[in-house]
């Protein structure tokens, strides 16, 4: 909760403190004087401090307003609403990859320790993580597309379909429109994986670096001197444990693919929040820029919260109200 | 020598643990035997192979260690010519083990009463719900009040004593007829090693459980134990009854290892060291593995090493002043 | 016979020695542990190449990076011109060779920045603890439950976009990461009994904080800093990637992928072989990192103790 509060106020300090003028800043450089007068006066900024975070919070918490973008002059709240969907359908395939790949990968590569796959899955989390990922988007991109011509690169869709609710693969379910569906799935493969590549890679080192550590464990020791079948021992008692920090880190994980989406949603044209971010850095958008943290802390938070419910299914030591002894 | 109610035999057993510094000689051909329904103790310095004798009977003898000759008969049956999947079943349900530790010998993510009815669940085949009935049976039986509740609780909401009983509880779910107790109360506070012995001597003659009891401590000794051996750098030197060991201590290291108990009675005396310090077993020491530390070493001590030596009413004995 | 004062030198001069033995004994040992390892060795060369291009690539790059030529625009890589060139014609191995100081220089500076504060803040948050420690924890969590890079985005954006301002937008938001670090390693050396034993002796605060808690500080923060290195480098690529950061005409990394991309399917080199030039060196501190966080780790070392210590003995 604190932390929520503090996050707010850091957003201020950027929007609102550090830049020289704000209201300049805000209008953006190729705004009129009078248009910046206006932004001046509705946003109070020539009240004194205090007044000003007043007036900000009032503004978020009753109109959510979270400024004026200074390049569409359209309410920035908008605008992210009509790229999010697309963000989010990017993230969560990547972050779903990412998960089913990388964790199993972890764990098989613990088990067989020094074996081929062992050797073969850390290359791999060593190139995920080390490659940057505007780089391997690129790579990707001129490789599998131009040279290859095995998956699209650009754009989400290329076929017109309802939308109902702004994820494309869903959609195209609800229109029964089954080229929509391939169309929209072949075009997020590219940009999922390359996407994923990275925290895949990361997942792969903690998943197996955990699972190193439980089998060294008394409690394991223990389940084999009870006689209890392998596949008990390593994919119960072993795992469940071991799996414990992967998890805790995925939260974190999240944030980066997103920060992630900037980067690969201008390099494949796909219309999210990532490239409205970025388009709006080189415009010098700061109330889009910091809508768009904001709307990125807020995901982050509520992120990590369902990691924290995660967490305390798993591990009862962490549980509020256990009893103890 | 194989009488009708022997319930083990270990033969000469020898492991070595082939590490990056060289081999470690952790057993030098260790040879005795345990009764049916004795509780056997084996005593000696942090250090001298007794838990890699219990790892080496269980079949659990971590890397890069390895089981290089010998035999463990077990009801006439050779443990170490089993496979992994035979050893896996004699595990938990003939032969158990309990540790020192109990907080990091149970899962902490797991019930109490889930990880008492596994052996059970896996080795007798029931049903959880049956397990889990005689698992609360079981923790019952250790004298756990409100037995089914805190079957229900995880490791971390339960006492070091209570831990400990559970433990326990998993290692007799299955009525094994060996139970191999590695320092179990070591890390006990004394009232709580007092309840748990008073346990275990209960338990053991109502289940008729031989027991194996690995301890530093010879008082724990004198109180559980129907016989003893004392195991010094990876063998054993001495091997009798308990009251034959106290009363007529034979080898030199035990004579110094029972001057050196703290006696509440002889209060202001010095207590009695053992000079020197335990070798380590990467380059022992040749001939018998005591001599640099024993005042009674004669050149002979230095060149063999003393085989065992059979005195009166099974009282064995591994030293040159009595071959 | 002596004169005094000699007697007193020779005499400090051994008590020193003794006192450092451990220390350069330790880290003997280290070097050792780190040479055994193949990965770490390539790792550091790699390392110590860029480092090397670093500060002598204006020397030996073949042309000058801004060598304006545009008879000779997208050459494909060639003899004369062995990553090929771009759309004015600069060559493009000179302008990665040139290049690479940008990158290290952010690496230095945001770290230099980052660390000192991360040690400083850590070290009172979990030394002093209370309500200071609260405070420090609070405000290190609120930057931390940001994604680094849109933070980063953030800074710049309200700084203004230059070289400059990047840096000094990624030091903002990695000095948190430092801080959290060296709080955890004061509170676990806060715990020990060598502690405990030093401030039942009236050792004063600066003694614990140099000889207690320093020196168990030192070696995660050698691996964090070692592995942020690269990872910083990549952060003022990406924000140069996107606009912010480096502005043409600097040879940054970052600034030459995007310069190109537009090109991307007539003229692949532009993009790929800085961007390449990142992958590599990002590897190489990776593997440094790695290698590192394998010399010091306690297990490792005993084991490889043995064979060095036969080795010092000839």
């Amino acid at each position: 909760m604190p932390v929520i509060i503090g996050v707010l106020i850091l957003i201020f300090f950027i929007a609102y403190v550090i830049p020289a003028d704000p209201a300049r800043a805000w209008a953006g450089p190729r705004a009129r004087p009078d248009q910046v007068e206006a932004l001046r006066e509705r946003y109070h900024l020539n009240d004194p401090l205090y007044l000003q975070i007043y007036y900000y919070l009032k503004n978020l918490f009753l109109h959510f307003d979270l400024g004026i973008s200074a390049t569409t002059h359209r309410p920035v709240l908008n605008d992210l609403k009509a790229f999010f969907p697309a963000t989010f359908e990017l993230a969560f395939f990547a972050f779903l990859l990412a998960v089913i790949i990388g964790v199993p990968l972890g764990v098989i590569s613990a088990l067989k320790r020094n074996k081929l796959i062992d050797h073969f899955s850390r290359v791999i989390s060593l190139v995920g993580v080390s490659t940057p990922l505007f780089w391997s988007a690129l790579l990707l991109q001129f490789l599998l597309y131009f040279k290859l011509g095995w998956l699209p690169a650009f754009g989400r869709l290329s076929v017109e379909i309802h939308r109902f609710t702004g994820f494309i693969l869903l959609d195209s379910v609800l229109n029964r429109n089954w080229v929509a569906f391939t169309d929209g799935f072949k075009r997020l493969i590219l940009p999922s994986v390359t996407l994923a590549f990275y925290t895949m890679g990361y997942l792969v080192r903690i998943t197996r670096g955990s699972m190193l550590e439980v089998l060294e464990s008394e409690y394991v020791t223990m389940a084999k001197a009870k006689g209890l079948p392998e596949r008990i021992i390593y994919y119960r008692h072993a795992l469940k444990n071991a799996i414990i920090p992967p998890i805790t880190v995925l939260g974190i994980n999240f944030g980066w693919l997103l920060a992630g989406t900037v980067l690969l949603e201008t390099i494949f044209a796909w219309p999210g929040m990532g490239r409205y971010a970025a388009g709006s850095i080189i415009q010098v958008d700061l109330p889009a820029i910091v809508g768009y943290t904001m709307v990125v802390a807020l995901v982050m938070i509520i992120s990590n919260l369902i990691v924290d419910i995660a967490y305390s299914i798993i591990d009862p030591r962490v549980r509020v109200g256990g009893k103890l002894q | 020598m194989e009488r009708e109610n022997t319930l083990l035999v270990v033969e000469s057993l020898q492991t070595q643990f082939f590490t990056y510094g060289g081999v470690v000689k952790a057993l030098d051909g260790i040879s005795f035997e345990i009764l049916n329904g004795e509780i056997f103790g084996l005593v000696g310095e942090s250090g001298c192979g007794k838990s890699v004798t219990a790892a080496s009977i269980i079949g659990l003898v971590q890397k890069p260690g390895k089981i290089i000759s010998g035999k463990v008969l077990l009801e006439g049956e050779d443990l170490l010519q089993k496979s992994d999947r035979e050893m896996n079943r004699i595990r938990g349900s003939r032969i158990s083990i309990i540790s020192q530790d109990p907080t990091s010998a149970l899962n902490p993510l797991f019930k109490i009463g889930y990880q008492v009815s596994e052996p059970m669940i896996y080795h007798q085949g029931m049903k959880k719900k049956q397990a889990w009935k005689g698992a609360a049976k079981m923790l019952h039986q250790m004298g756990i009040p409100d037995s089914s509740g805190k079957a229900r609780n995880y490791p971390h909401e339960l006492s070091g004593g209570m831990r400990q009983r559970a433990l326990i509880a998993m290692a007799l779910s299955c009525s094994p007829s060996l139970l191999i107790a590695d320092e179990p109360t070591t890390n006990l506070d004394v009232t709580i090693e007092r309840q748990i012995l008073n346990l275990v001597r209960e338990l053991q003659q109502n289940f008729g459980t031989s027991v194996l009891w690995i301890t530093h401590d010879m008082a724990v000794i004198a109180e559980m134990c129907d016989r003893v051996a004392v195991m010094y750098a990876g063998n054993i030197v001495e091997l009798a009854d308990v009251r034959s060991i106290f009363k007529n201590p034979k080898h030199p290291y035990t004579v110094r290892l029972l001057k050196a108990i703290p006696l509440s009675e002889v209060s202001g005396k010095e207590l009695d060291e053992i000079p020197g310090a335990v070798p380590r077993l990467i380059n022992p020491p040749s001939g018998c593995r005591f001599h640099p530390r024993c005042q009674e070493a004669m050149t002979v001590c230095k060149e063999d090493k003393p085989e065992g030596v059979d005195l009166a009413s099974g009282h064995m004995v591994a030293c040159h002043l009595y071959s | 016979m002596k004169s005094p004062p000699f007697i007193m030198l020779s005499s400090r001069y051994r008590i020193l020695k003794k006192r450092l033995h451990p220390l350069t004994k330790e880290f003997g040992l280290t070097l050792y542990v780190l040479r055994k390892s193949l990965l770490a060795m390539i790792g550091a060369s790699i390392v110590f190449i860029f480092i090397f291009i670093a500060i002598f690539g204006s020397l030996i790059s073949p042309y000058d990076p801004n060598e304006i030529d545009i008879s000779f625009r997208f050459y494909a890589p060639t003899r004369e011109h062995p990553l090929g060139t771009d759309k004015l014609g600069r060559d493009v191995f000179s302008r990665i060779l040139c290049g690479a100081r940008y990158s290290i220089r952010a690496g230095l500076v945001v770290l230099a920045i980052a660390v000192p504060a991360g040690i400083v803040l850590g070290g009172i948050a979990g030394l002093l603890g209370g309500w200071i420690d609260e405070v420090i924890m609070r405000i290190t969590d609120v930057f931390l439950s940001f994604p680094p890079l849109i933070l980063a985005m953030a800074f710049s954006a309200a700084l203004g976009p230059s070289l400059f301002n990047a840096m000094m937008a990624l030091s903002l938001v990695w000095w948190p990461l430092y801080t959290r670090l060296v709080r955890g390693q004061a509170l676990a050396v806060r715990e020990t009994l060598y502690v405990e034993a030093a401030i039942s002796k009236g050792a004063s605060r600066w003694t614990l904080i140099f000889r207690h808690i320093l020196p168990n500080c030192l070696s995660p923060i050698l691996v964090t800093f070692t592995l942020d290195m690269g990872w910083v480098i990549t952060a003022a690529a990406a924000l140069s990637f996107l606009g912010f950061g480096a502005q043409p005409p600097l040879s940054e990394w970052g600034r030459m992928v995007t310069d190109g991309r537009i090109y991307l399917f007539q003229a692949w080199w532009v993009s790929m072989f800085p961007g390449l030039a990142i992958a590599l060196t990002v590897l190489g501190f990776n593997l440094l990192g790695d290698g590192i966080r394998d010399a010091l780790d306690p297990k490792l070392r005993r084991i490889t103790e043995v064979k060095w210590k036969e080795k010092i003995r000839f």
